[in-house]
């Protein structure tokens, strides 16, 4: 017998705590000429995750369902969808804080691909296009590159990014204009800009200085609410700006 | 729809509102050049700001005014000073009742002109 209070409670079973009703925006690429919402019946605990929901629908009521997951621990940024109206990761949002009745939708601003998964390709590119990674033309150092704890500080924030897109597809400059680099592929420019040991700075505030840039931003803030890993999205977009204005990094 | 929250809101109305000065700017240009083609056309357009429709007109004209000037200067404030956006909503809030307090005896002041 186990008597370990700690085991955790094996979900995902029938015969779990409660019943919640999943409205999913399906949607077949080869039958449907436009997504369609339907509705199922899942059976799991409160403190269960909405992937566990989703999971539960795939596992026992309709196995043709598609949805992207991968660590489903916050990490790897692969189940990003609206739950109710908000992006939010599948795998953090608890059953319990969401309702019994819980809408699921693909992220809206991307190609949907099947049901729940979205073109990401754009999105990358535009990640791409703001070089996010460190650029240092300096002979390469016997040890690390050292950084005070201060400069260290000035983008801290921006390097907890999971590139899952809630951000990006929560703007509504960007439902309207694809062309907008958008705010994820902006913080991730923030993690270089302010990085003391990076030198290609101005190169990114110049790529960052278009049309399609950073001056699209018009601080409507879906981006921080959106963010699940809560960083302060706006603010890193307005420091970039700011860095422009003043032309400093 | 998305839910978006105090931010977005603020954006839906400063997008509105400035859209509706924009095409009340363009409609007041075309009217008072009216005066250099003819007096009559021009008294005749006056006269309809000065309905009951055009009163009221004037008094969503200065909550559009208002708005979009309030709020235009929480997102100077938030574009310029680095932690304001950390207030946002709270600063959206005071937009709210700084319009409010300036709106309604403004527009109780236009709209005793009405009777």
């Amino acid at each position: 017998m186990i008597t370990d209070r700690s085991v955790p409670i094996v979900t995902h079973i029938k015969g779990a705590a409660m019943q919640v009703t999943l409205r999913i925006m399906r949607f077949d690429p080869e039958k449907d000429k436009k997504p369609v919402m339907k509705s199922y019946k899942a059976e799991v605990e409160p403190t269960d995750r909405v992937l566990d929901a989703l999971n539960y629908v795939k596992w026992y009521e309709d196995g043709t369902l598609a949805y992207r997951r991968s660590c489903a621990h916050g990490i790897c940024g692969s189940d990003a969808v609206i739950i109710n109206g908000v992006n939010r990761l599948a795998c953090k949002t608890l059953i319990q804080d969401v309702g019994k009745t819980i809408t699921i939708e693909p992220l809206a601003g991307f190609k949907v691909l099947k049901d729940l998964i979205v073109d990401f390709e754009p999105f990358f590119e535009q990640y791409r296009s703001v070089l996010p990674y460190l650029i240092n033309n300096d002979p390469k150092p016997i040890k690390e590159r050292l950084q005070s704890p201060e400069d260290r500080e000035k983008f801290d924030d921006t390097t907890k990014c999971i590139l899952c897109a809630s951000c990006t597809t929560s703007c509504p400059i960007y439902w309207a204009n694809p062309d907008y680099v958008g705010p994820s592929a902006i913080v991730n420019a923030h993690r270089f800009i302010f990085d003391s040991r990076d030198q290609a700075a101005a190169e990114r505030l110049d790529i960052l200085n278009t049309r399609s840039g950073v001056w699209r931003c018009r601080t409507i803030f879906n981006c921080t609410e959106a963010c699940p890993r809560e960083i302060e999205v706006t603010r890193a977009i307005e420091d970039v700006k700011r860095a422009i204005l003043y032309g400093e990094s | 729809m998305y839910r978006g929250r105090e931010g977005m809101w603020s954006w839906v109305l400063h997008r509105v509102a400035g859209v509706g000065i924009f095409i009340f700017l363009v409609a007041h240009i075309v009217d008072t050049s009216f005066v250099g083609w003819s007096a009559d056309l021009y008294n005749h357009t006056v006269a309809l700001y000065r309905s009951s429709i055009g009163r009221i007109g004037e008094i969503i004209l200065i909550g559009a005014v208002l708005l979009h000037a309030f709020n235009g200067l929480r997102i100077i404030t938030i574009d310029f000073v680095p932690k304001a956006t950390r207030i946002q909503r709270q600063l959206f809030y005071v937009v709210v009742i700084v319009f409010l307090a300036v709106f309604i005896p403004g527009a109780y002041y236009l709209a005793r002109a009405m009777f």
